[in-house]
């Protein structure tokens, strides 16, 4: 398919259907975007110390985070130089050494080939500097690490651009101890990536689908997450990239400190209180283990999604395989963390009273797309923001507008003809 | 105690078989009214993301129900306004091998192996789980739940999503 082809299927509000089912787009994609963006792989609390390690992925490929002796993050192909075998099958731990199970290559954290069994079976010019662990580009923001196989992008800072404001913003949940990954979902669904990706700046679809996860609150958390209906709102914040606004009271969690406790965390409150928590900690605390009011999308692979990172990886053209990344406070009360975990299980996850329900939704999706052979993903959903709330310059819309799909969209239309 | 009455208090595996198999037959049956009376006031219901947690209290389950979210959890799935379980899946299930860990007046625990297939949509999916329960008998003499932890066979690895009970 040409450059040409593939910009004719993206148009300013609509997506061809094509681009959730043609296994040569897929592949393409793959190419294109996912070997050219910066891709998330881990957050920095998943390796707290040297020697720690995780496995993760970059597009289709298996990595290994690590950090080494120095304390830096590496992102290494999880591939021996050797015949190509998997050096690491775990999911995180520590490490000071990967050794290759099939002839016994070892390999350093930072990727250095430390030693060759049986050497002398190699000619005299062998060169063991030149089969380290293949390294990708690393760069860290607030805590979030991403890598790719481009030496040529722009820097992280760059690409992130006006999403850095919501990152710190949303990295508050930390409540002053810093933000750290408490566990993680995973689960599959059969459907095309940008399914998911779109469904995280989708408000519309909330009310609807979720409506037995708002039945399972009590009253005053039910119109916490009356999403359609605060004044919120959808920002472009450039690359693919843009905020959902749902609940504008829990933008900023520093704020707003001196209002009542809600109910549903009284027992949170009192138990910080016995623990001998000031009243200050006790409030800032409890703000933060209710999460932020705002989905960030940045393109093309995580979310920081009102209480977790959302992580997604396209494994096929239609299977997808998400992790919702419970986190909470580095070093902060336990009995908070704990609140935070109970929170994620009960809208999370394969058996949550949210994501079964958005993976349900996402499977119709891929099905539906099968029918018709000209027929449009519609994505002109939308109004005016309201008055002064997106940052001038940065196309917005109201809360269930289609402006954060629309941006991304656009982010892939300028990846696949570039 | 009189030696009597702890003969009738305590369990016995067929008691217990019993038990976990009616158990397996409303949930396949999506029978959960039924179901929610066969806990404990404090009784736990946890499907792990980890194989063998120190304590799941601390850790991210996939399930880590008490009574009021157990209620939740049921008036959700039959509500038939989720998606995900309305339709429901089919599902069949058998529970063996069993393996009893502790046992007391009243008391048992015991472990046991459950194969399940799910059908919807065309797909057939298995889903092996090693079961553990806590097992009391209530004044009355019913037994009741008192922990249900299902671990599944893939449980720290990802799963389909699940609209029903395990």
């Amino acid at each position: 398919m040409s450059d040409h082809d593939y910009a004719t299927l993206v148009r300013d509000d609509r997506v061809h259907t094509s681009l959730y089912r043609d296994a040569a787009i897929f592949d393409e994609e793959m190419e294109r975007i996912f070997k050219h963006s910066w891709i998330w792989v881990a957050h920095e609390s998943d390796i707290p110390a040297k020697s720690s390690f995780k496995t993760s992925w970059v597009g289709r490929e298996p990595v290994i985070v690590t950090r080494d002796r120095e304390m830096k993050v590496n992102v290494l192909l999880n591939r021996c130089r050797h015949r190509a075998a998997s050096v690491c099958e775990k999911k995180k731990g520590k490490a000071s050494v990967f050794v290759c199970p099939y002839h016994g290559w070892s390999y350093d954290p930072d990727g250095n080939l430390r030693k060759v069994p049986r050497a002398a079976g190699y000619p005299e010019d062998f060169d063991k500097s030149e089969f380290s662990l293949i390294s990708l580009r690393v760069e860290i923001y607030n805590g979030m690490i991403f890598a790719t196989f481009d030496e040529d992008i722009e820097p992280l800072i760059d690409y992130l651009g006006p999403a850095r404001k919501w990152m710190d913003l949303f990295m508050k949940q930390g409540a002053g101890y810093g933000v750290k990954t408490l566990g993680e979902h995973r689960f599959r669904f059969p459907g095309n990536w940008k399914i998911q990706l779109e469904n995280t700046t989708d408000a519309y679809h909330f009310p609807i689908v979720h409506k037995t996860f708002l039945d399972s609150l009590d009253a005053e958390t039910g119109n916490v997450f009356d999403v359609l209906g605060q004044g919120g709102w959808v920002e472009d914040l450039g690359n693919g990239h843009s905020v959902m606004v749902m609940i504008p009271d829990l933008v900023d969690l520093d704020d707003k400190l001196d209002a009542a406790i809600p109910d549903r965390f009284a027992d949170l409150a009192q138990e910080l209180r016995d623990e001998g928590h000031d009243d200050a900690t006790v409030r800032r605390v409890v703000r933060a283990v209710g999460g932020s009011g705002f989905n960030l999308n940045l393109f093309p692979n995580v979310a920081c999604s009102m209480a977790f990172f959302r992580v997604l990886r396209p494994v096929t053209v239609e299977e997808t395989e998400i992790v919702h990344v419970a986190i909470g406070m580095d070093g902060g009360p336990a009995a908070g963390n704990r609140e935070r975990l109970r929170l994620h299980e009960h809208f999370q996850g394969p058996m949550g009273f949210g994501t079964p329900d958005d993976a349900e939704g996402w499977e119709r999706v891929q099905r539906g797309a099968q029918a018709g052979d000209d027929l449009w993903i519609m994505l002109n959903r939308g109004v005016d923001a309201p008055e002064g709330v997106a940052e001038p310059g940065h196309e917005a819309g109201d809360v269930s507008a289609e402006t954060g799909m629309r941006a991304a969209y656009q982010q892939w239309k300028r990846m696949m003809t570039a | 105690m009189n030696g009597t009455l702890e003969m009738t208090e305590s369990i016995t595996l067929a008691q217990a078989m019993e038990f976990i198999w009616a158990e397996a037959d409303f949930l396949d049956r999506l029978d959960y009214k039924p179901w929610l009376k066969l806990w404990t006031d404090k009784g736990k219901y946890i499907v792990p993301t980890e194989r063998d947690p120190e304590d799941y209290a601390e850790v991210l389950n996939i399930v880590y129900d008490n009574q009021t979210m157990r209620e939740a959890r049921v008036k959700r799935l039959l509500s038939g306004f989720s998606m995900s379980s309305a339709p429901p899946a089919r599902t069949v299930r058998t529970v063996s091998r069993f393996v009893v860990t502790a046992s007391d007046t009243g008391v048992m625990e015991l472990r046991a192996a459950q194969m399940l297939a799910e059908y919807k949509y065309g797909h057939m999916r298995v889903l092996p789980a090693d079961l553990k329960y806590r097992l009391v008998r209530a004044a009355d003499g019913a037994l009741l739940l008192d922990e249900k932890i299902v671990t599944l066979i893939n449980a720290d690895d990802y799963q389909f999503s699940i609209g029903y009970l395990l």
